[in-house]
């Protein structure tokens, strides 16, 4: 056996060993609280595809998760971690509200545009202010960003009781915290009729080619990256060190922003409370399980929006409440990233080639004898 | 595994086979060392001496083979088994915490002074203080391991190891980062301790191997080639073992370029990370097509004059004139542009970026300007060719060009930082510990360039330890002692024992 063919049998191996063991555990939770356990993982990963409009519902949850984790990606690999992506998406989703709604009289080829801008410009803001302190000050942008999280979901709610509440609320009296519906203009186009899936699918899927680009073809990306790999080096190098951190937590929160401004136009059309649903923080995870690189980030986000739909549809068709899924959800990805570990680790690919064909060497002596 | 207060009689290793992914580190290599004898074990970079005393130490495992003490096979399966026996070793790149304090760091390892969650630093306090006494190692236990220079750091890890109980010493090039007077002294006290201990001495300075050693064993390319008593061969000898050709440092000419001066240093003042005036009015001058060496003990200010000329360390006080024009802090990305060229001490994470390829390494300072982009892109044609050229035309070894950097051997790190360097045709280059802890052939090869530099009129300041290094290169010598420069010399009349007297800060008039 030639050394490709083994590395890949031993790779193919290790995955095969790695979904029976993520099988495994997420079975015996599934068991524990008295689920029927093969019917919840074909529900999961199989049901969302067997029908197109689902599907668009998968591909609906892409596109957030792929924006929020290029982003992500962008800090991560400029040295900084970026947790706060879910209040900056608030505030994009805040900025495209507001010119949405205070502009209505704009049309369709300048309102789309600026709502879209003002959500880059308002999250990027808001990556701009743990990237300053960390850079000028040395805060740290784990705290930091958690903070804000918490200030922009306050400051969120707080705008959509106040001054962006849609009136009828306040003439009904039921004071949900919403904006008025959006003028008609401002409404991505719905793609596929009968579906909601919309247009953002393509801002998502350029940007993830123009990140790409960005960050491995250009000079700020090669800095960026430089940067983040190692600082001593970079600044050695010539290279900003603290400015390019800064610049790269303005991106990662313009991308959050951007992500939060498509989903308020393509989707809900209104600004409404619990509309993030967390995808700042599963954006972490996609991006980081994408490795940090477009061209994982896509897949990676597609398999995380399978499992944000399978988890509705397990509770509608098997009664297994969607904590429970989360829960799966933290055991993949946890049995994952272990493997890849050891996928990558070449010494102990080649412990295990060496045993291999030793046995193999005594089996063909046996064999002779 | 007890401790066992035994004397070791004897080491042995027989048959130790070790293989990395791609590389074969050691290959059949069997030697012994008996009570009170002192082993040199030489070899290039990448002959496979680290790896051979890394399974020594319990921190790889031999694919193949045996370690016997006493004639009874022990295995180590981690560091901690070979302390408990006695072993002890002082590796090339420290295993300091940098965070901690130099106490902390030689009680991470003793287990009485950690016992049911208490430290107890004093006693290891106390320990140090025996230990520094009785072989005259000096260090300041309350001083973070960030702010010691690499002398220093060396100094720590061998009290650490005499600390742990060490009755048999493994030594990793102890003598690279020293002044002749501490080598000297280090060799002194080597021979002392090898009465009551054995001592494995892993050097390329061959003329430390021939004054200190009983016996020598060669490596190379991962096999013995040669084993004998050490007396029986002159240092030439043991050079072509190692070698298996002579190798021959180039020396300076010295053919006077006459440049003009093109970095003057003036008043420099500046501070070191622990505070205190690590530049203390300094001043030197470098005229073009000159190598001045800058001598003196690490520590002493050598790293801080770097970092300030090449704007990474603020100047607080003199100017720097860079062809007549004040260079004193500006950003480093400036003063790049003003054609300084500079090998940092510290080649692996400030010489390169070590998760980067060779090729994104070459472009680290010219990413942005017209030879390897174009309107910001990446002209990636053009980079793959020049890194592959240079890959040629400097001997990077090397599967190619796209190679993590950080991957590679020491000295091929220092040439792809020397490739980079000397491409950009720089007006100036500033060489600090060029050749540390290289073999001769990498150092030789390093050496010539430098020269080759100097013959085209480029000035160079040369800062390094070792003395037959700044002899052979330089045209003028300064020494650095305490942040001033104590006197320049003429790189043609010096005398070894001046320069060493004036690096320990004896000026006779």
């Amino acid at each position: 056996m030639t050394k490709q063919q083994f590395s890949l049998v031993y790779k193919t191996t290790v995955l095969l060993i790695a979904i029976a063991a993520a099988a495994l555990l997420g079975a015996m939770v599934l068991w524990a609280i008295g689920a029927p356990v093969l019917k919840t993982f074909l529900v999961i990963f199989l049901e969302p595809l067997k029908s197109f409009y689902i599907t668009t519902e998968v591909l609906i949850r892409l596109i957030p998760l792929v924006l929020i984790a290029l982003g992500i990606a962008v800090a991560f690999r400029s040295g900084i971690l970026n947790i706060g992506a879910e209040g900056q998406m608030l505030m994009g989703i805040l900025g495209a509200t507001i010119v949405a709604t205070q502009m209505p009289g704009l049309p369709r080829f300048a309102i789309i545009p600026l709502s879209m801008i003002a959500g880059v410009i308002f999250g990027g803001a808001y990556g701009f202010i743990p990237g300053f302190l960390k850079a000028k000050l040395g805060v740290s942008e784990l705290l930091s960003t958690v903070m804000l999280n918490y200030i922009a979901a306050q400051t969120y709610i707080l705008c959509l009781r106040g001054p962006l509440i849609d009136p009828a609320e306040l003439v009904t009296g039921s004071g949900t915290p919403q904006s008025i519906r959006f003028p008609r203009q401002a409404w991505l186009t719905r793609m596929v009729p009968g579906t909601r899936l919309h247009t953002g699918i393509i801002i998502a899927l350029v940007l993830a080619v123009v990140i790409y680009f960005f960050l491995w073809r250009t000079s700020w990306g090669y800095k960026m990256r430089a940067a983040g790999a190692e600082a001593k080096a970079a600044r050695y190098g010539g290279i900003n060190v603290s400015a390019w951190l800064i610049i790269a937590m303005v991106i990662s929160g313009a991308f959050a922003g951007l992500a939060g401004a498509v989903e308020v136009l393509g989707l809900h059309r209104r600004a409404i409370e619990g509309i993030s649903m967390g995808y700042g923080f599963t954006g972490i995870v996609v991006a980081l399980f994408g490795g940090l690189h477009p061209a994982g980030i896509v897949p990676s986000a597609f398999l995380f929006g399978l499992i944000l739909v399978g988890g509705d549809m397990t509770q509608r068709m098997v009664g297994v409440p969607v904590n429970m899924v989360q829960v799966l959800q933290g055991i993949i990805i946890l049995t994952i990233v272990s493997v890849k570990m050891v996928i990558n680790n070449p010494y102990i690919m080649e412990r295990a080639e060496r045993r291999f064909n030793k046995s193999e060497h005594k089996k063909s002596e046996e064999a002779q004898a | 595994m007890e401790r066992s207060e035994g004397r070791i009689h004897s080491l042995r290793v027989e048959g130790i086979t070790k293989r990395f992914p791609g590389v074969l580190a050691c290959d059949d290599i069997s030697m012994a060392i008996g009570e009170h004898e002192i082993l040199a074990l030489v070899g290039e970079n990448g002959a496979g001496k680290t790896t051979l005393m890394n399974i020594l130490m319990g921190l790889y495992q031999p694919d193949e083979g045996s370690i016997l003490i006493n004639n009874e096979p022990v295995h180590f399966k981690s560091p901690r088994d070979a302390f408990e026996a006695g072993i002890g070793m002082v590796h090339q790149r420290y295993m300091l915490i940098p965070n901690l304090t130099v106490v902390e760091n030689i009680a991470l390892g003793m287990k009485e002074a950690h016992k049911k969650g208490v430290m107890k630093l004093g006693e290891v306090r106390r320990k140090m203080q025996e230990v520094s006494d009785n072989y005259g190692l000096h260090v300041d236990p309350e001083a973070y391991v960030w702010q010691l220079s690499v002398g220093e750091q060396q100094r720590v890890e061998l009290v650490k190891t005499l600390c742990y109980g060490a009755r048999f010493l493994i030594l990793d090039e102890p003598t690279s980062a020293l002044t002749p007077q501490e080598t000297d002294e280090l060799l002194v006290l080597l021979k002392n301790m090898s009465k009551q201990l054995s001592i494995i001495f892993i050097s390329h300075k061959l003329q430390e191997v021939k004054t200190l050693s009983h016996k020598v064993s060669v490596l190379r390319h991962g096999r013995m080639t040669f084993s004998g008593d050490t007396e029986k061969y002159t240092p030439a000898e043991l050079a072509s073992f190692m070698t298996g050709t002579k190798v021959e440092l180039p020396v300076n000419e010295r053919i006077d370029m006459k440049g003009e001066a093109v970095l003057e240093l003036k008043n420099l003042k500046a501070r070191s990370d622990r505070g205190f005036f690590a530049l203390d009015d300094l001043n030197l001058t470098v005229r073009a097509g000159e190598i001045v060496g800058l001598a003196g003990v690490s520590g002493n200010g050598q790293k801080e004059l770097a970092e300030v000329i090449n704007g990474i360390r603020r100047l607080e006080g003199g100017e720097i004139r860079f062809f007549g024009e004040n260079i004193a802090n500006l950003t480093p990305g400036k003063v790049i542009e003003k054609g300084m060229g500079y090998i940092p001490e510290d080649r692996n994470t400030e010489g390169i970026v070590p998760s980067f390829s060779i090729r994104e390494n070459i472009i680290l300072k010219d990413n942005t300007t017209g030879k390897y982009s174009k309107k910001r892109f990446l002209k990636l044609g053009t980079i793959a060719e020049v890194s592959d050229r240079l890959k040629e035309q400097f001997d990077i070894r090397c599967p190619n060009t796209t190679t993590a950097a950080g991957s590679l051997s020491g000295g091929n790190i220092q040439k792809v930082i020397l490739a980079r360097e000397i491409d950009r045709s720089p007006r100036f280059l500033v060489a600090v510990y060029p050749t540390r802890g290289l073999d001769m052939g990498a150092a030789e090869f390093i050496h010539q360039q430098l020269l080759e530099l100097r013959n085209k009129g480029i000035g160079i300041l040369l800062v390094s330890e070792e003395l037959e290094e700044i002899m052979n290169l330089s045209d003028r010598i300064g020494i650095i002692y305490k942040g001033k420069i104590m006197d320049v010399l003429d790189g043609n009349t010096a005398e070894i024992k001046t320069l060493g007297l004036l690096m320990a800060g004896v000026k006779n008039d």
